[in-house]
């Protein structure tokens, strides 16, 4: 909203003042950046306890290996010197190693994100194929049955705690009906290697039979659950959207030019009760990756809330560290992106 | 709205008739209300409510199913967990824990919030630049990650982490207040309030603050559940209440295992999180129609 009252104030150049939005936006980037980066740098910081003696484990240590490690480490030095060297080394995607693998936290970031982008894209389209026609439907048939039938449950889905929902299906799908997996992307018999990460992809180029029919059933019960509260969000977002856009003079002028319903409802009004919704659905992608820890923890996902969830408890803090800062930089992207694409997508501000 | 000149104590009942009359055209918010109450009387009344004690083990009665099912005992009407406790009393005995969790995390949240968020709209640009960047700051985080990694460092339990989750929350109260003290700010009473010779004080308690209520009590239900919800997700990762407390989230947790052959112990307190949280966002809803003056129908 506070977009589109920027640009309808000066309605007559819009050029420069589109850039000027894109300068603004990506300036408040930067400094949200840093102050990203001053966090989780300091997480490793106020945590209790010596992270040196944590890394060194139940054995301990000797006097002249901790010395060496401090110094290896960098906390010798004064803070802002540390923290100078940790954002050089963020910027040349040095993350520091896993205390437990000991290999580098941004190689096993990016080789495990597909897996995680691959289920989250997955419940996106779940949620946006349900999600957008029912909100439709709700809001053109207002206050009757199909509207508090599809709202209650709407509201049903928002409420729900999506941990005790995957319990659910697993006991009704997997134990009683036996159709889905449990956990993991794929059989056991399958065994392929990763081209781009994502199984659905790589199953077919492997071209063995049933392998992409598995990494389907894999991930049927993972895409719902994680789908469930944005299909929600979106089916009440679309339909106060298309309730207040049906309410519109262009819309009566539509009516009285004889359109069909179907045409007026799919065409002139949903396109622009569009616009809040897009939104919306770029703000899930934070609520997809707190999501994704949940989901991905109960199905043994092999993604990154998996990851992150396993080294919070094996007290692996560099990778807590680094992956806390990367899922926030992407997140950051994609709300920057949104609001790139907002600016660009709404046709009132394109016209001024 | 008219009816803001008046002596408060002239309105106050009118005001609370007028708001009931809103909410209560809402059917469903209605009933999530009076869910609601009777979610706080059993929190309240716990110890009593409870057939037993919420700890008590009977060892001759593990995993007894629910007393509808084939070997269900009136003795235990919702079944026994792998340990024998009973589900009934464990369940209301959990009511507590998320009614504490809801109060006292939206009431850090809020109180907090509306502090920063005050003294944000009312003070000088840079200040108010510099309060803005750390809320964004904040919010660049997806919430439930960043309460994860703060109980991590607090230790995990379920005061730290309804500290965590009130930090996570708190960005949210500080915006609303801002964009409605700055909204506010610009009216003409204001101004007049100020030219009587009004102090800062004043001005942000007394004149702006009242004006802003409206959307933070609805926040404020809002984010109850969504409290509820975040402490039992917590629980249930193993960071939130240790067993053998029986907060709900932890209850299922410990009930994981058990899940292909005892539907009762996962089903149930599941069950009591939805329609808890169901019901305060039926009334959340039901508040945001009726104190939200642009939709009220006049």
């Amino acid at each position: 909203m506070h977009i589109a009252d920027k640009f309808s104030k000066r309605p007559h150049d819009c050029g420069p003042l589109m850039l000027r939005y894109i300068f603004t936006r990506l300036g408040s980037f930067i400094p949200t950046f840093i102050g990203v980066t001053l966090i989780s740098f300091m997480f490793i910081r106020v945590l209790p306890g010596d992270p040196i003696i944590v890394m060194a484990g139940e054995r301990g240590m000797s006097e002249e290996r901790y010395q060496e490690m401090v110094v290896k480490l960098g906390f010798d030095k004064p803070v802002i010197q540390q923290y100078w060297d940790y954002l050089t080394g963020v910027l040349q995607g040095d993350l520091g190693n896993s205390f437990v693998t000991k290999k580098p936290v941004w190689d096993e970031f990016f080789a495990l994100f597909p897996a995680t982008v691959e289920l989250a894209t997955c419940a996106m389209i779940f949620a946006i194929a349900l999600g957008l026609p029912a909100g439709v439907i709700a809001a053109v048939n207002r206050g009757k049955f199909f509207d508090r039938a599809l709202m209650s449950t709407a509201l049903v889905g928002y409420s729900m705690p999506i941990f005790w929902w995957a319990l659910l299906l697993i006991i009704v799908f997997s134990g009683n009906l036996g159709w889905t997996p449990v956990s993991g992307r794929l059989d056991l018999l399958y065994y392929f290697d990763d081209v781009t990460g994502f199984m659905l992809i790589d199953s077919v180029l492997s071209g063995q039979e049933g392998a992409f029919k598995s990494a389907v059933h894999h991930l049927v019960l993972p895409t719902i659950v994680l789908g469930t509260v944005p299909l929600a969000v979106i089916a009440r977002q679309t339909r106060s959207a298309m309730l207040e856009v049906l309410g519109e003079d262009y819309i009566r002028t539509a009516r009285a030019k004889g359109l069909s319903p179907t045409r007026i409802n799919g065409v002139h009004a949903l396109r622009n009760a569009l616009i809040p919704v897009i939104t919306v659905i770029g703000l899930s992608v934070g609520v997809l990756m707190g999501g994704a820890i949940l989901t991905e923890s109960i199905f043994s996902w092999p993604g990154i809330g998996k990851w992150m969830m396993d080294s919070i408890f094996r007290r692996d803090y560099p990778v807590v560290q680094g992956g806390l800062l990367l899922i926030a930089v992407i997140v950051m992207i994609v709300n920057l992106t949104v609001d790139l694409l907002y600016g660009v997508i709404n046709p009132k501000i394109r016209k001024r | 709205m008219s009816d803001q000149a008046t002596p408060a104590a002239a309105t106050r009942p009118s005001a609370l008739r007028e708001f009931w009359y809103y909410f209560s055209e809402n059917r469903g918010a209605v009933y999530g209300f009076w869910f609601f109450v009777a979610f706080v009387l059993c929190a309240a009344l716990a110890p009593w409510l409870a057939p037993y004690d919420s700890a008590e083990q009977f060892r001759d009665h593990i995993l007894q199913p629910p007393v509808w099912q084939e070997g269900g005992s009136w003795a235990f009407p919702l079944g026994t967990d792998p340990l024998g406790r009973d589900m009934l009393s464990r369940l209301i005995a959990g009511s507590r824990f998320s009614f504490f969790v809801g109060v006292i995390v939206v009431s850090i949240a809020v109180s907090g919030g509306v502090m920063i968020g005050l003294l944000s709209g009312f003070a000088p640009r840079w200040l108010d630049t510099i309060i803005m960047r750390i809320m964004d700051i904040i919010l660049a985080f997806p919430s439930l990650l960043l309460a994860l990694v703060l109980v991590a460092i607090l230790g995990p339990s379920l005061t730290n982490a309804m500290i965590a989750i009130a930090i996570v929350f708190q960005p949210h109260y500080v915006r609303l207040t801002r964009a409605s003290v700055l909204a506010e700010r610009q009216k003409d009473y204001v101004t007049s309030a100020r030219i009587a010779g009004a102090g800062l004080w004043r001005m942000m308690f007394v004149t702006v603050l009242p004006n802003c209520l409206a959307p933070i009590i609805v926040q404020g239900a809002l984010s109850f559940s969504t409290a509820i919800l975040d402490a039992a997700a917590l629980g249930f990762l193993g960071m939130g209440a240790q067993p053998p407390t029986p907060e709900w989230g932890t209850m299922l947790a410990e009930a994981r295992e058990f899940i292909l052959r005892a539907w009762w112990v996962v089903t149930f307190p599941g069950l009591a999180i939805l329609v808890t949280v169901l019901a305060i966002n039926l009334m959340g809803d039901g508040l945001r129609d009726a104190l939200d003056p642009k939709l009220k129908r006049s």
